[in-house]
This record gives C-alpha cells, sequence and structure tokens, in this order.
C-alpha cells in the first residue's frame, strides 16, 4: 500500500459518507421534534433529480443545490401537512412519501438518463490545498462536503444551545406539556420535517452532482434507509452521526479496495452491517435505559399529537 | 336492466368472436408485447431490447401492433401481468431470466400464442428460448484493454457470479493475455445490476489501485464518467455509452435484438413459428461494437475488426485450448473447444492467471 492510495481511500470513505451525514441529520431533528419521517429515500431522490434537471440546464451549481432543497423541502411538505394537520399516522405516511418520491422521480427524470453534466468541481484553496497529505485528505473537497460536516456542528449548536432547540427537543420528548406551556408544537414539528427534506433533498443531490454526473432511476438504491438506521445509531446524538456515515460509508469503500487486493469479506455480510450495528445500538440503549441513567430517544417519536385545547 | 345487461354481454361476446373470426381470415396486424425488467431508461440492457421494438416497428409498420411493459418484477407480479398481455396478444417476449417460470406457466393455460423467453432454458411447445454469446464481444475488447494498458492493471466491475458474469470475465482475460502477458485484471464485485453511486465507488477504488482500462458488467453510465474524470479509458456496456465518457471511451458492447424480433415476428404473420432455442453471436448479427474510438491505435483496431470478422464467420471460440482452469487443473486441450453445455452455460470458475480468488 503506498501513500497515494490511503488518501485515495480516505477521499473516497468521506465522500461516500456525506450523502449519509445530510439525510441523518436533517432527519435527527425531524426526529427530536417527535416525529418519525420514513420518507427520507423518497425525498432523497427527488433531491438527485431537481438537482440535476437544473444543474444541466443552468449548469449553476448553486442554483442546482437550492432546487434540490427545495424539492426535498416540497416532498416534506407533504408529509408535513398530512401528519400535523390532517393527523395520519406517521410510518404510514413516511412509507407512502418513500414510494411516491421514487416514482415521480422516475416518471420526471425519464429523458435525463441520456445525458451527463460536469461534475461540480473540487475547491482548491491556496496553500493548504497544495500541502503534502493533509492538503487531499482535509483540503481539497467539494464544498458540499465542509458544508455537510458544519451542519452537524450547527445541528448540536443549534438543538443544545439554543432556546428554540431546547424548546424543539422537549416538544419531542412530551408534545402535552410542550403544548401546555404555551408552545406552538405544530409548527415546531412542521419546521424541522421543511428541514429533515431540504438536508436530504441536498443528500440526494450530492449523489447526482458530486459523486456521479448522471441521472439514474432509484440511484439513491437504499442510502435514505442507511441514513435513518444511522439516526438510531448515534443514538438522536449531532456528533455520533458523523461516526456512523464514516463507518457505514467505510465498509462500502474499504470492501471494495479489500476485493481489489483479494481480501474477501462476504459481500451480504458487508450490507447487512449497517442495519445490524443499529439493531446492536437499539437494544444497548434499551438495557441502558433500565437504569434511567441515558435515555435519548426522544419520547414523543412517531406519536400524534392532537391539540385538546 | 339485468336483461339488457346480459343482451349487452351477448352483442360483445358476438362481436369478439366474430372479430376473432375476421381475424383468422384477413391479415390483421401482429400482435406482440414485451415485458421489460427495468425502465427503458437504463441505457443499457432494457434500452437495448426496446432498440429492438423500435426497428420491428420500423420494418412492419402497420403490420404490427406492439405494447410493452416496463420495470415488471421479478416476482408474482410478472405472471399477472404476462397473463394480461396472453388474453389480447399473438407473441410475448419475456425479456429476463426471472421472467422464466412465470412464462413456462402462463404459456400453459394460452396454447395458441406464442412466447419467447430471453436468457433462460425451459422450453414449451409454444415457448422458445434465446440469448446471445455476450462473451463474444468481451473476447475482442479483452485484445483492445490488452494493448491499451499501460499499467498492465485492468479493472473489472463485476455485478453477480452467474455465469453470464463469469464468461465474460473468462473471456475478456484470455484475450487480454493473448496480446500482452503481463496483464492483471482485478476484479471488484459490486453485487447490483444498478448503483451508480456504489458503481462510480468501485471504479475509483480500482483506478486508485492502479487501473488504467475499466471494463463492466453493470448496468449505469456512471464507472464511464469517472473514467473520464480521471482519464482513463473505459469500456460502454450493452448500449453506446460514448456520450458519457468522450475521451475515455474505447468501444461499447452493442446487444443487437431487433432482426431476431422481426423475424420471431414474421414468423406468427406468416404463421411458420416454431419453438426454438437460439444463442445467437457475433455470427448471428446478434452482438456488434460501437465505433471505436480514434484513441485506439491502427495495428489495435485494425486486430479487433479481424477479430469479429472471424467471430462473425464462425471461426473464432473465444474458449479455445489449451486452457486451464484457475487450479491448473486442465480444461480444454489444445484446439478444443468447449461444449456449450454444460461448460459454457453454467461456467462458474476462473480461467488459469487470474488472480483473484473466486467468489463464494
Amino acid at each position: 500500500m503506498n501513500e497515494g492510495l490511503i488518501i485515495a481511500i480516505i477521499i473516497g470513505i468521506s465522500v461516500a459518507s456525506v450523502p449519509l451525514i445530510f439525510a441523518a441529520i436533517g432527519e435527527l431533528v425531524v426526529e427530536r421534534s417527535g416525529v418519525l419521517n420514513l420518507g427520507v429515500e423518497g425525498m432523497m431522490i427527488v433531491g438527485a433529480l431537481a438537482g440535476f434537471i437544473v444543474e444541466f440546464h443552468t449548469g449553476n451549481s448553486f442554483l442546482a443545490v437550492l432546487a434540490a432543497m427545495l424539492a426535498g423541502m416540497a416532498i416534506a411538505f407533504t408529509f408535513a401537512f398530512l401528519t400535523q394537520i390532517l393527523l395520519t399516522n406517521h410510518v404510514a405516511t413516511g412509507l407512502a412519501l418513500t414510494l411516491f418520491g421514487l416514482g415521480i422521480a422516475a416518471f420526471a427524470g425519464r429523458t435525463y438518463t441520456e445525458v451527463r453534466i460536469e461534475l461540480i468541481p473540487a475547491t482548491h484553496i491556496p496553500l493548504l490545498s497544495d500541502l503534502p497529505i493533509f492538503g487531499p485528505i482535509l483540503f481539497s473537497y467539494n464544498p458540499l462536503v465542509y458544508i455537510a460536516f458544519f451542519m452537524v456542528f450547527l445541528v448540536w449548536w443549534f438543538l443544545f444551545r439554543t432556546k428554540q432547540g431546547l424548546i424543539l427537543r422537549a416538544i419531542g420528548d412530551n408534545h402535552d406539556a410542550a403544548h401546555a406551556i404555551g408552545h406552538n408544537v405544530i409548527r415546531y414539528r412542521i419546521l424541522a420535517i421543511l428541514f429533515g427534506g431540504a438536508m436530504a433533498g441536498i443528500g440526494g443531490a450530492f449523489l447526482s452532482l458530486v459523486q456521479v454526473p448522471i441521472w439514474g432511476e432509484d440511484m439513491t438504491a437504499g442510502r435514505g434507509w442507511i441514513a435513518l438506521g444511522l439516526v438510531v445509531f448515534s443514538s438522536w446524538q449531532p456528533f455520533k452521526v458523523i461516526l456512523g456515515a464514516l463507518i457505514f460509508g467505510g465498509i462500502t469503500i474499504l470492501q471494495l479496495h479489500a476485493q481489489g487486493f483479494d481480501i474477501r469479506i462476504s459481500a451480504q455480510y458487508l450490507s447487512m452491517l449497517p442495519y445490524l450495528t443499529t439493531i446492536i445500538v437499539l437494544v444497548s440503549l434499551r438495557l441502558r435505559d433500565k437504569s434511567k441513567t441515558n435515555r435519548t430517544m426522544p419520547n414523543c417519536l412517531g406519536r400524534i399529537f392532537h391539540s385538546t385545547s | 336492466m339485468s336483461n339488457r345487461r346480459l343482451t349487452s354481454i351477448l352483442k360483445i361476446s358476438l362481436l369478439s368472436a366474430v372479430m376473432a373470426f375476421t381475424s383468422n381470415v384477413f391479415a390483421d396486424p401482429v400482435k406482440a408485447a414485451f415485458v421489460y425488467v427495468g425502465p427503458i431508461g437504463d441505457m443499457g440492457w432494457t434500452y437495448q431490447h426496446h432498440q429492438g421494438v423500435e426497428y420491428v416497428k420500423s420494418h412492419m409498420g402497420d403490420d404490427v401492433e406492439i405494447e410493452y411493459v416496463e420495470s415488471v418484477p421479478e416476482g408474482s407480479d410478472a405472471e399477472r401481468i404476462i397473463r394480461t398481455l396472453a388474453r389480447k396478444n399473438d407473441i410475448i417476449f419475456t425479456t429476463s431470466f426471472g421472467y422464466m417460470n412465470p412464462t413456462i406457466k402462463v404459456a400453459e393455460s394460452f396454447p395458441d400464442v406464442k412466447f419467447e423467453h430471453a436468457t433462460g432454458y425451459m422450453r414449451a411447445d409454444n415457448v422458445s428460448v434465446y440469448s446471445a454469446r455476450f462473451y463474444e464481444n468481451r473476447h475482442v475488447i479483452g485484445k483492445i484493454a490488452g494493448h491499451m494498458t499501460n499499467t498492465n492493471i485492468i479493472g473489472y466491475v463485476a455485478s453477480f457470479p452467474i455465469p453470464e458474469v463469469i464468461r465474460g470475465i473468462n473471456a475478456a482475460f484470455l484475450a487480454a493475455r493473448s496480446v500482452n502477458p503481463d496483464v492483471q485484471f482485478k476484479i471488484v464485485w459490486a453485487y447490483t445490476w444498478f448503483d451508480p453511486g456504489k458503481e462510480a465507488d468501485a471504479a475509483n477504488a480500482l483506478i486508485a489501485q492502479g487501473a488504467d482500462v475499466l471494463m463492466q458488467h453493470t448496468d449505469s453510465t456512471a464507472i464511464m464518467t469517472i473514467a473520464e474524470e480521471k482519464g482513463v479509458f473505459a469500456f460502454g456496456q450493452a448500449s453506446d455509452m460514448s456520450a458519457f465518457g468522450p475521451n475515455a471511451h474505447l468501444t461499447s458492447i452493442i446487444d443487437v435484438w431487433g432482426p431476431y424480433y422481426l423475424k420471431r415476428i414474421m414468423d406468427v404473420k406468416n404463421g411458420t413459428w416454431e419453438s426454438t432455442d437460439t444463442f445467437g453471436g457475433t455470427e448471428e448479427g446478434m452482438l456488434v461494437l460501437s465505433s471505436m474510438s480514434d484513441q485506439v491505435p491502427e495495428n489495435v483496431r485494425s486486430q479487433a475488426e479481424r477479430t469479429l470478422l472471424g467471430l462473425s464467420k464462425g471461426l473464432i471460440d473465444p474458449f479455445t485450448g489449451p486452457i486451464n482452469k484457475q487450479d491448473g487443473s486442465p480444461w480444454l486441450a489444445a484446439g478444443e473447444t468447449p461444449p456449450m453445455f454444460p461448460d459454457v452455460i453454467t461456467m462458474d470458475f476462473y480461467v488459469e492467471g487470474i488472480d483473484s480468488k473466486y467468489p463464494d
């Protein structure tokens, strides 16, 4: 193994984790507010398509990312309207959202399968990008990569260092109490859902704008579900999302490299791994729960809030 | 009320009986239906089948009516869809391996309808099977790859370890070795037919490990675009992918179904259709290569063209001995070619010289 290869592996892992980080950090805020949105995959694929279409027609990456956010938010708004205003079941609505998103993206994207775009170029930071080893590993990514990591920090800061973040967490833990002391549960939740949609949209667009310059039906290929698993894996702690995403992204990249070196690990085990770890984390959380020391799962997760007054 | 409904039902059935009668007497258009496993826009497998449909339409015009259903899952839905189509069509093409059992089952209940199943092996009086010797084209691109690599490492993104994919790897490797004894294959299994993100990751991994020519047996154009970004060469799969890598693209393997479909539908029209088993290749015109890139030097190009010519005349078999299996045990003696069944149809081993372990 030479230096260049190790650098390539590290870059590969970071890039593979970014769509997961975006989607998971958005969903983390949604779940912290007590809403379970299983439509992440649907919001991601719609973002991937919207970003691709705008990039193809305008060549403007900023507009493309914006379009991806808006597309994700549009789908998320449907979910918000159904679950928060019409009080439908979160799980069923979220699943419907995923199927709807995959279907509509496949339909709307039919004519875009025959074209390619130019990838959004990586940033070149003078001096820093030219450093040996650290230059390529740390300072020569696409701007969206840095934004992803920054979003994690931003979400942590919002949730644990601002009043609104505290209210959001309170709503997620006990919406009746939060409502009783005068907080607008529905409004907080709708905003959280829209934020989740925007983040999932960017996560999807990262795939079609940065990882591969093409659009393909179902190109998210289950990443939305891995992101959902990641939120549980992180036990709803923002920084653990990064850890989980690096592990899950790392598994994919390392196993591809391992095959090149003829180290063979069964692919079936590897594709199980994200979900298996999620289950293990869930179990360990439950076990710890008995001692009432670490209750991180939002208490009202997935419960319908019906304001009585 | 119910009486009136009854008469109208009678009228309709009478009408359809008359229509059925006239259709036997007059040369009505042949009704053909296609069942696709993916979207037409996959730019690969299904796209090429649909090109075949367009070919038939352009040749038969009003003499044929074609309908198709896209993205039909290979489960119980398939049987329902094939059954629905069988009620109103003369011939049905089911274009994926997984449709085998449903096709046979539906064919039993519709003895007058003709069925054509792609890549399977189960036949009946009204069920034909057809496939192509895709490995012949891989033999040609193997030779090109052997010449074009400078690092002597050829990266291969494979989908699933099924005989079709294994045949492709072996054929390409033997051809590459025949022109470049130092060449080595790095094979990465993606365990998917279509996941652009993962295919791109695999391509990046192979390039980082020194591959400067990429081959793929997955369906998306992702690998071609990554090759373009990284400045290495690549071959397209199933359809012409040159637009996705103007500099990277050397040539693409192209499946040609049109003439076969035309012949089979014409046979139905002429009443000469019979249940057959077709495993066509370059010789039968079922496989071609797209135009070769200018980056391919003249001598390599002419060698590739000679090979194609030899294949098209049936003079070349990509598997011509002496060939040993990976473990060194003999497979084919000098000059020997393998029987189609079981050796080629069920191929489940690497040939000698490939370093990678055979996948479990």
